[in-house]
C-alpha cells in the first residue's frame, strides 16, 4: 500500500488536487495494465489522449495552442513521481518524450506552425519526437553529422538519427541538422512531418527495459522539408533545446524518485508477509537496515527535488536561468537512488522479484536507462563541475 | 434548472482503516481523506445533465470541518459551478445533515437534489431518504440510470433481484448507486479554474438547525479475525463435517 507522504513546504490546494488526480488516473488507467503492456511492447494510443485531456502535456505551452498557459515545476514533479511509481517506464517515456520537442516548438515556431502542430501534440491526438542523437554520438550535439542543404524553397536533409523515443509513432519530429560550419553555431532545427518525402523509420526492438515504448532509428535520404519548417535561427536555436533538457532532467529525476519509492513500498509489503527462520522477513535486522537505507535516500532525493522545483519556479518568475548545476547533480543522485532501491528491493523480494510480471523486476531493468538517457551520469557530473566554475 | 449536490469528505477508499485503541471510533490522524465515491458519482451525473442541456447550474454543498472545502473544490474542478460550505467540527448525524440540506433547498430552490446513496465511512444510507421526507419530495434511491423527462425523471434503481424503473416528478431526490456512471478526472485547467469559483461559508447556526447528536456509539471494534481452516482428506469427511460440525446440510 502507498505510504502517505508528510506535509510539504510548498504545497497549495491546487497542487494537492492535481497530485490526487494524477495518482488516481495512473492507478486506474495505467497500473492495472502495466505488465500486459510491457509484455506486449505497446499500449493503446487512447492513453495519450486521456493524458492530454488531463493537461499533462501542457506545462509551459500557451493556452492558444492547447497548453495550460502556465508552468509549475512542483506539479511537473508530482506528475513525474507518480508516473515513476506506476513502474512502467516505457509508458512514461512514450507519453512524455513529446515534452522535449514541444518546448522548442513553443519557443521557436511560427504562429501557423504552433496552431497546426503544437495543438494536436499537446492534446495527445498525435505524437512528436525530438531527433538529435546519431549513431556516431549522442551527448555531443556540437558534432552532429546530419546535414541540411538549401534546394530552392526547400531544405534537403540527409543523415541518420537513432535511439529516438516515441520515434515510431510520432507524426512530427524536431530534427537537428548541420546547415553551417562546425560546432554548435552551424546547427539548425527543422520541423519535419512523418510523411515527408525521403523520410523512413525502423523500430528498435529488444531493449533491456522500456519495452512498452516505441524507439526508432530515423533515416533522412534527401528528405524534403519546406523552408518554413526551419525553427529559429542557425546556431541560436540550440539554446531552446538546452533549456528544455533541463526540464527533461528534472522530470527524469522525479521519475527515479517514484521508481525508488515503489521499490521501497513493494519491498516492505513483501517483507511483512514473507516468513523466514520462523519470523516475518521484516523482523530480521539485515532487512530492516535495507529499509532504513532506502527510506533515507528517498527522503533526501525527495527534499532536494522539491527544493530544486521551487528554484525553477523562482528562476522563471525572475527571468533567471534554470538551476542547471543542481539539475545535473540531482539527476545523478536520482538515478543512483533508483538503482540502489531497485537492487535492495530485489534482494528483499528474492526469487519472487526475479520473476517477470512484478514492478520491482521491471524497475530493476529500467534504472539503467535513467542513468544514461537525458544526459548520462558521467556527462551530468562533468556539467555540474563546469557549472561550479571549475 | 438548478441541481443541488451534497458531498461528503470521508476516509479515502484506498486507506485501510484502523480502530482507535479506546474503541471510540476510527483513527483519522494522518489518514488520506477524499470525496465519498458515491458523492463523486452524484457530481458526475449532475454535470452530465448540465452538458445535455437539462440543467443550468450545479451547486455543491458540504457540511464539515475547514478541510471539507477541499472536497467542494474537487467538485468545482470536475465541473460544478459554485459551492456552499457549512462549517462545523462536530460529527453531524444523517438527520442533522438532512435538516441542514432541507434549509439549503429552501434558500436555493433547486429542482433536483442528487446525492450518494451512502457515505463509505458510516454506511448509514439515510440522508437522501430523510431529506425527501422532510421536504415532502419524491425519492428515487440507488439509481443506476437517470433520464430527464418533460415533468420529471425516469430512474432505474438497483434493487434486490434486479432493476426497477420508476417515474418521479420534479422536484425530486435521487440517490446514486455505483453503476450510474464513471466519474471524470478533474483536468489541470479545471483545477486552476475551480480556484476562482465562489464558495459561500455558512454555519449550522445560520440555518437555525440543532445538529446535536441523537445517537450514541457505544463501541467501535475491528471485525473478528478470520481463523485458519482445516484440510479434509476426502469428500466423505467434508460431507460429514458439513452435516455434523457445521450443521449446514
Amino acid at each position: 500500500m502507498r505510504t502517505t507522504p508528510p506535509a510539504r513546504p510548498f504545497d497549495t490546494p491546487e497542487r494537492a488536487s492535481f497530485r490526487d488526480t494524477v495518482q488516481r488516473f495512473i492507478d486506474t488507467e495505467i497500473a492495472p495494465h502495466a505488465n500486459d503492456w510491457d509484455e506486449a511492447g505497446d499500449f493503446p494510443w487512447a492513453l495519450h489522449e486521456k493524458a492530454g485531456a488531463l493537461g499533462l502535456f501542457g506545462f509551459g505551452i500557451d493556452e492558444a495552442y492547447g497548453g495550460l498557459g502556465f508552468d509549475d515545476a512542483l506539479m511537473r514533479f508530482d506528475c513525474g513521481t507518480a508516473m515513476g511509481y506506476a513502474g512502467i517506464g516505457g509508458v512514461n517515456a512514450s507519453l512524455f518524450s513529446r515534452g522535449i520537442m514541444t518546448g522548442p516548438i513553443q519557443q521557436l515556431a511560427s504562429e501557423d506552425q504552433k496552431r497546426e502542430v503544437l495543438t494536436e501534440i499537446v492534446s495527445g491526438k498525435v505524437g512528436g519526437a525530438l531527433a538529435m542523437t546519431e549513431p556516431s554520438g549522442g551527448s555531443d550535439l556540437s558534432r552532429l553529422k546530419t546535414k541540411a542543404v538549401r534546394d530552392g524553397d526547400d531544405w534537403l536533409i540527409s543523415g541518420e538519427k537513432t535511439f529516438i523515443t516515441g520515434g515510431m509513432k510520432a507524426s512530427w519530429y524536431v530534427v537537428g541538422a548541420r546547415t553551417g560550419g562546425e560546432g554548435f553555431g552551424g546547427v539548425s532545427l527543422f520541423l519535419v512531418p512523418a510523411d515527408a518525402p525521403g523520410f523512413t523509420r525502423i523500430s528498435i526492438r529488444k531493449k533491456m527495459g522500456w519495452w512498452a515504448s516505441d524507439t526508432a532509428t530515423l533515416h533522412f535520404d534527401q528528405c524534403r522539408a519546406p523552408a518554413s519548417g526551419q525553427l529559429g535561427q542557425e546556431g541560436v536555436c540550440l539554446l531552446a533545446i538546452m533549456d528544455n533538457f533541463n526540464h527533461e532532467r528534472f522530470s527524469l529525476s522525479a521519475g527515479c524518485l517514484g521508481m525508488a519509492r515503489r521499490c521501497l513500498d513493494d519491498a516492505i509489503a513483501y517483507a511483512q508477509q514473507r516468513e523466514t527462520f520462523g519470523k516475518p522477513l521484516i523482523k530480521h535486522q539485515a532487512i530492516r537496515h535495507k529499509i532504513a537505507d532506502m527510506s533515507s535516500r528517498i527522503d533526501a532525493l525527495d527534499s532536494y527535488l522539491q527544493m530544486i522545483a521551487w528554484r525553477i519556479n523562482d528562476a522563471r518568475d525572475k527571468g533567471a536561468p534554470m538551476p542547471a548545476a543542481e539539475l545535473a547533480k540531482v539527476k545523478v543522485l536520482a538515478s543512483k537512488t533508483a538503482e540502489f532501491c531497485a537492487n535492495e528491493a530485489m534482494q528483499i523480494l528474492g526469487g519472487a522479484g526475479y520473476l517477470r510480471g512484478c514492478a520491482v523486476e521491471r524497475i530493476y531493468r529500467e534504472v539503467k536507462v535513467m542513468a544514461i538517457g537525458g544526459g548520462s551520469e558521467e556527462i551530468m557530473r562533468d556539467l555540474a563541475v563546469k557549472q561550479m566554475g571549475l | 434548472m438548478k441541481i443541488l449536490v451534497p458531498v461528503k469528505r470521508v476516509v479515502d477508499y484506498n486507506v485501510k482503516v484502523r480502530v482507535k485503541p479506546d474503541q471510540t471510533g476510527v483513527d483519522l490522524a494522518n489518514v488520506k481523506m477524499s470525496m465519498n465515491p458515491f458523492c463523486e458519482i452524484a457530481v458526475e451525473e449532475a454535470i452530465r445533465l448540465k452538458e445535455k442541456g437539462a440543467a443550468e447550474e450545479i451547486v455543491v454543498v458540504s457540511i464539515g470541518p475547514a478541510q471539507a472545502q477541499e472536497t467542494i473544490r474537487t467538485a468545482l474542478a470536475m465541473g460544478a459551478d459554485r459551492g456552499i460550505h457549512i462549517t462545523t467540527d462536530d460529527a453531524v448525524e444523517s438527520l442533522g445533515v438532512a435538516k441542514l440540506l432541507a434549509k439549503v433547498v429552501e434558500e436555493e430552490s433547486p429542482e433536483l437534489v442528487i446525492l450518494g446513496k451512502q457515505a463509505i465511512d458510516g454506511d448509514v444510507n439515510a440522508t437522501g431518504q430523510m431529506l425527501a421526507a422532510l421536504l415532502g419530495w419524491p425519492q428515487a434511491t440507488f439509481a443506476s440510470e437517470v433520464e430527464k423527462t418533460d415533468d420529471g425523471y425516469n430512474v432505474t434503481r438497483e434493487i434486490d433481484g434486479g432493476l426497477q424503473t420508476i417515474k418521479v416528478s420534479s422536484p425530486a431526490i435521487i440517490t446514486t448507486d455505483l453503476r450510474l456512471n464513471e466519474p471524470r478526472y478533474a483536468s489541470l485547467p479545471n483545477i486552476m479554474k475551480a480556484k476562482r469559483k465562489p464558495i459561500d461559508a455558512k454555519t449550522p447556526a445560520d440555518f437555525g438547525v440543532d445538529i446535536a447528536p441523537r445517537l450514541e456509539a457505544l463501541k467501535v471494534a475491528e471485525p473478528a479475525k478470520r481463523e485458519a481452516g482445516v484440510k479434509v482428506e476426502s469428500v466423505a469427511e467434508l460431507v460429514d463435517k458439513l452435516k455434523n460440525e457445521a450443521g449446514v446440510i
